[in-house]
């Protein structure tokens, strides 16, 4: 069983629900981001999404292209991303890492390459944005091999047969997008997005993380009743924004936000 | 040429996945995986209904003003020594390129699908002031993307736009230019996918875009061919357009991919030289990737990053190209080159004295290429050029290059 599904497995038998921070690997310097992901660790999370930076993000808000931005200044590249999960994986063998990020990067690389030395590093999953299942024969099966689970979104606009082929491909969890747009924008109505998970749920077992729209420990909550996972991405990398002159405060002042929503989570 | 492969079924290409070979596909997050499989069904749809097609041609003929001519260039080619060389008048097309042919189509579909508003990405303003004339035509609130760069070298088009009562949004992020337009478009379109259509001006992005720009383009190609054919009596040799995204490209081309007597040069943008770096030359210098919702020659670094470009002609200076392009490049059955800047304003000049026609910058390219290739041709042997848009756009920029301030 993979790292991803153990973590869910035990989170279940604990009657809690797994929170899920994202950060963009190398934001805003490459030296800040391992110490960072202990730090979300130590605060609660149960599975970090890393986000490999990338030139053109396109489903990604202004927080987070300014975040790719900032890594792209130290020339933040894929293999240097899986380097900082090999060393977080010197102190941390439990806690699952899913990449997340865009094509190019891996396709330039080659899936084979990539999938030999995310294994090695200690990679558990691989969320590409911009690859849906149509297109993904040869990477589902590369990655599998590897043991590396692939992850898929499903979005508000995902018809029924396409959710059920998309839950075919998936493996680890599925992230339900819960907003029509791009990261770090709108609010999400937890309404909605509980009775698209009722939905998603007749055609898998599969645990289902919500992401988008998060922002605060009550909404992190709010989700966490209806979803198995809760995915927080933009209000990280905004208050790592506010402190890219002061990286000796990035590591606690975000990990606080985690600790608020794990706090909120469990009570 | 060496082509070992059924031309036929090249012509046939993309298969229902919006593959060319290796290249195309539908690489998109999966809020627009809905939406892109709607309009394909849209599309597949009312191209086959007559009922479209009549509208549709009608206004090419009545409004674009369609056919464009097939115009001999006696006193270029007598000066140049060499192949003839014709120029396919797609500049004198209402609005001035060929970028309309696609966005009557386009906004079209937009109205059969009653999509109120309509977006889109724009590099020299031609494609945006295109879907501005559609979408004032039409009745649709419209919305363009514009890199901030290409806002200031392209400011006339920008003010033509606003006067068709389109709102232009200058994008600030990554190169300020093309490819950041159409992330920006992207974005916005996964926002508003419930009431919007995305009006792509290339024959790029995620399936069907590459297809159906193609098939609203391929009337220059049609035309082309029955023109030869009536004022020469046969095919042309050689035929010659500028590829950026490459629509007005494959629109020349792709009626003749069968005709494999006929050769076909795709001319990139050189800008200062391949050699240096700064150009925006994918095909001739690139490698494969995927960007903007499809595979196809990219420029990219060796870690997948998009690098910038560089054009002194803004609607070439784009990263990538059109997935078909990159099929007929592998295959052998069209063949890039490219013009840099200095050879491409050359041209622009030439084409403007010797023919008093003033073409794009972009189109220069093409031109300056022809005029190259022409040489090495005989007398009875004749190029067609794709003159793809006209030259009014780029007078501020000329001027800058010869130090005049108008």
């Amino acid at each position: 069983m993979s790292r991803i599904s153990t973590s869910f497995e035990k989170l279940k038998m604990e009657g809690r629900k797994a929170l899920i921070p994202y950060i963009t690997a190398g934001d805003p310097a490459p030296n800040v981001t391992v110490d960072l992901l202990h730090g979300l660790v130590a605060a609660g999370a149960d599975i970090i999404e890393l986000g490999v930076p990338f030139s053109d993000p396109m489903a990604d808000g202004p927080v987070i292209q300014l975040a790719c931005e900032r890594a792209l200044q130290h020339n933040t590249r894929l293999l240097d991303v899986l380097a900082m999960v090999a060393e977080f994986r010197t102190k941390d063998a439990l806690t699952p890492i899913v990449l997340m990020g865009y094509l190019n990067p891996i396709e330039i690389l080659g899936y084979e390459r990539f999938a030999d030395e995310a294994e090695k590093a200690g990679v558990d999953g691989v969320l590409t944005v911009d690859l849906p299942p149509e297109e993904s024969d040869d990477f589902n099966r590369i990655m599998r091999a590897h043991g590396i689970d692939t992850i898929y979104l499903i979005a508000p606009t995902t018809e029924d047969e396409r959710i059920k082929y998309i839950c075919e491909n998936g493996s680890g969890y599925l992230y339900y997008v819960s907003v029509k747009g791009v990261t770090g924008s709108a609010s999400l109505n937890v309404q909605a997005v509980a009775d698209k998970l009722a939905h998603i749920r007749k055609y898998t077992d599969i645990p289902l993380g919500v992401g988008f729209g998060i922002k605060d420990a009550e909404s992190a909550k709010a989700v966490s009743v209806v979803a198995d996972g809760v995915i927080v991405g933009s209000v990280l990398v905004n208050k790592i924004a506010d402190l890219v002159k002061d990286h000796g405060q990035i590591a606690p002042q975000v990990s606080a936000i985690i600790k608020d929503m794990r706090t909120a989570m469990d009570s | 040429m060496p082509i070992n492969i059924d031309l036929k079924a090249l012509s046939q290409l993309p298969d229902s996945k919006g593959h060319f070979g290796p290249y195309g596909g539908r690489f998109v997050s999966e809020t627009l995986m809905a939406a892109l499989q709607q309009l394909e069904e849209t599309y597949e749809k009312l191209w086959r209904d007559p009922a479209f097609q009549e509208e549709f041609d009608r206004d090419l003929a009545h409004y674009v003003g369609r056919p464009s001519p097939l115009y001999h260039a006696q006193h270029l080619s007598d000066k140049v020594g060499g192949a003839q060389i014709y120029l396919k008048r797609e500049d004198l097309n209402h609005t001035g390129a060929h970028k309309i042919n696609n966005t009557i189509g386009q906004a079209l579909l937009a109205k059969f699908t009653g999509k109120p508003r309509v977006i889109a990405e724009t590099g020299a303003g031609q494609h945006g002031v295109a879907t501005a004339t559609v979408a004032a035509r039409l009745g649709l609130e419209c919305q363009v993307y514009m890199g901030a760069e290409d806002v200031q070298r392209q400011s006339l088009n920008v003010y033509r736009m606003k006067l068709l009562g389109a709102e232009v949004i200058a994008v600030e992020s990554g190169t300020r230019t093309l490819k950041d337009a159409m992330n920006e478009a992207m974005r916005d379109w996964v926002t508003n996918v419930d009431d919007t259509f995305y009006i792509i001006g290339t024959a790029a992005g995620p399936h069907p875009y590459p297809k159906l720009v193609r098939d609203f383009q391929c009337v220059i190609g049609r035309e082309a061919r029955q023109q030869c054919l009536d004022q020469i009596g046969r095919l042309p040799d050689a035929l010659v357009a500028c590829v950026g995204g490459g629509s007005n490209a494959i629109g020349l081309f792709h009626p003749f991919i069968e005709d494999a007597d006929v050769k076909m040069f795709g001319v990139e943008a050189g800008g200062y030289g391949i050699e240096t770096g700064q150009h925006a030359a994918p095909l001739s210098a690139g490698s494969p990737g995927i960007l903007h919702g499809n595979r196809t020659y990219l420029m990219s670094d060796d870690a997948g990053q998009i690098i910038g470009t560089h054009s002194v002609s803004a609607g070439l200076d784009y990263p990538g190209v059109g997935p078909e392009h990159s099929y007929l490049k592998d295959t052998g059955r069209a063949v890039y080159v490219d013009a840099t800047d200095d050879e491409a304003m050359d041209a622009f000049r030439a084409l403007t004295r010797i023919e008093g026609i003033m073409p794009a910058i972009e189109s220069s390219h093409a031109v300056a290429y022809a005029m190259k290739l022409a040489k090495e041709m005989d007398k009875d042997q004749t190029i067609v050029v794709n003159l793809s848009g006209r030259g009014d756009k780029d007078i501020h920029t000329v001027a800058q290059i010869d130090g005049i301030n108008i």
